[in-house]
């Protein structure tokens, strides 16, 4: 059991400040993501893309936010939990206890939602039908290459993660790329590669098909695909992998019996606490009267709900409000030496 | 200003007048019109503001921009007639617009 005081929920810039701003009120503090890395939107949907409106920040993009962010907190040498999602909340005494869906555990006295639009999840195929067979022989993440060697493998998707896998499996199975138009959103280099793997015949690309159904009895062994102009081919397959990027949910946290809104979570303005005691929610997934879906806010959010959780975490001590600039207790958390 | 009209995957049909310069996907959420998420605020990351557009209506709307068709690769079920209403923006060129709301965004 991981015990500390607060467990921030997403890795994005707003959750990332709070835990600076829990750190400088002396509160420890773990972070979960669902995610591979931090950073959230910043690092997933545009990191390349220059933000203008971060105060004293004329222009940065979400990958320099993000590590900035990153550095600002260093001192307080907090312990990240990637690829982790929150999935139960139970209520013991006056702690709360966390499960996560990598078995973590946790053992905090509040909890901080920084979950921005929500967990980030791979985008699944429309068809109904794919589910019966996802985790077996279809998936959206691939953790052992080697279950694929010497099968038929069908590949949908036209981004990196289609193109890279098409050509990386074709080493040692038999692949199809699907993808339902003739340009890519992957790198020209890739795409060179997988068209020059097609005309040696060491891969099968089809252009402008899309799913059209899955047959099998336990195991997946035939994909039927759909031309544009409407023909069907029908390809045997043993597996099916599906490339589609990945889309937010909130997930689990819709059940922790907090007031949702239009996916976003109600809270108080004055320190962002939820309908839950010892449950706040900060930055993209809160809403109250007057909420503006800016980073700034999410870090002045997170700045009030830090010194909320204070009462929770230490209720025999009263906080006392500092400046960086010359509280000393402040400065040796942040480890300045003078 | 223009009429847009968004047939909900229900068969629901709301003509709401959008103001020039808004995007459709701006003219949907402003009047709670269920079914156009738009995640990622209209910046071209999400594809969760998919519709597809009336046939007659394709060749008369704002060209795609570099990047709208691989986040349509995403997009749930695209078509040939499939569009991101953030990137389509308003004016009175586009008075009568339908669109079609997908049953899902993801």
């Amino acid at each position: 059991m991981n015990k500390t005081d607060v467990l921030i929920i997403g890795a994005g810039p707003t959750g990332l400040f709070c835990a600076h701003q829990l750190g400088i009120i002396g509160l420890s503090c773990e972070i979960v993501d669902n995610l591979d890395k931090a950073g959230g939107q910043c690092i997933e949907l545009y990191p390349d893309k220059p933000i203008y409106d971060i105060p004293a920040v004329p222009e940065c993009t979400g990958e320099e936010l993000t590590n900035n962010l990153l550095q600002q907190i260093k001192p307080f040498k907090i312990k990240f939990h990637l690829n982790e999602r929150v999935e139960k909340l139970k209520k013991v005494d006056n702690r709360w206890h966390v499960k996560t869906s990598g078995g973590a555990d946790f053992d905090v006295a509040a909890i901080i939602i920084a979950g921005g639009v929500g967990s980030f999840e791979p985008r699944k195929f429309p068809l109904k039908d794919c589910e019966k067979f996802e985790g077996n022989s279809l998936f959206y993440s691939i953790k052992d290459k080697s279950i694929f060697k010497n099968k038929t493998i069908s590949i949908f998707g036209g981004g990196d993660s289609a193109l890279d896998w098409a050509i990386e499996l074709s080493n040692f199975s038999k692949v199809n790329l699907i993808h339902r138009r003739d340009g890519f959103s992957g790198a020209e280099a890739s795409v060179e590669k997988v068209k020059e793997l097609n005309d040696h015949g060491k891969l099968n690309l089809y252009t402008k098909f899309q799913m059209d159904s899955v047959i099998g009895d336990k195991h997946i062994e035939l994909v039927k695909i759909k031309h544009d102009e409407g023909n069907i081919k029908e390809i045997k397959s043993d597996y099916v992998l599906g490339f589609f990027g990945l889309i937010m949910q909130l997930g689990p946290i819709l059940d922790w019996g907090l007031n949702i809104d239009k996916k976003t979570v109600q809270v108080n303005t004055e320190n962002f606490e939820t309908n839950v005691q010892g449950i706040f929610a900060i930055g993209d997934i809160c809403s109250y009267p007057g909420k503006l879906k800016l980073i700034l806010s999410g870090f002045h959010e997170g700045a009030l709900a830090a010194r909320g959780c204070f009462k929770y975490a230490k209720p025999d001590e009263k906080l006392r409000f500092e400046f960086t600039t010359t509280s000393k207790a402040a400065q040796e958390r942040l480890g300045i030496k003078k | 200003m223009a009429k847009i009209t968004y047939h909900a995957h229900d068969k629901k049909t709301q003509t709401i007048d959008v103001q020039n310069g808004l995007t459709v996907m701006e003219g949907a959420i402003q009047n709670d019109i269920p079914g156009i998420d738009a995640d990622c605020g209209g910046g071209m990351a999400c594809a969760t503001c998919h519709v597809y557009v009336k046939e007659e209506w394709l060749d008369k709307l704002p060209v795609k921009e570099d990047g709208e068709e691989d986040m349509l690769d995403m997009a749930f079920e695209p078509k040939s007639n499939s569009r991101l209403s953030c990137q389509l923006i308003v004016t009175d060129e586009l008075d009568g617009l339908e669109v079609n709301i997908p049953s899902k965004q993801g």
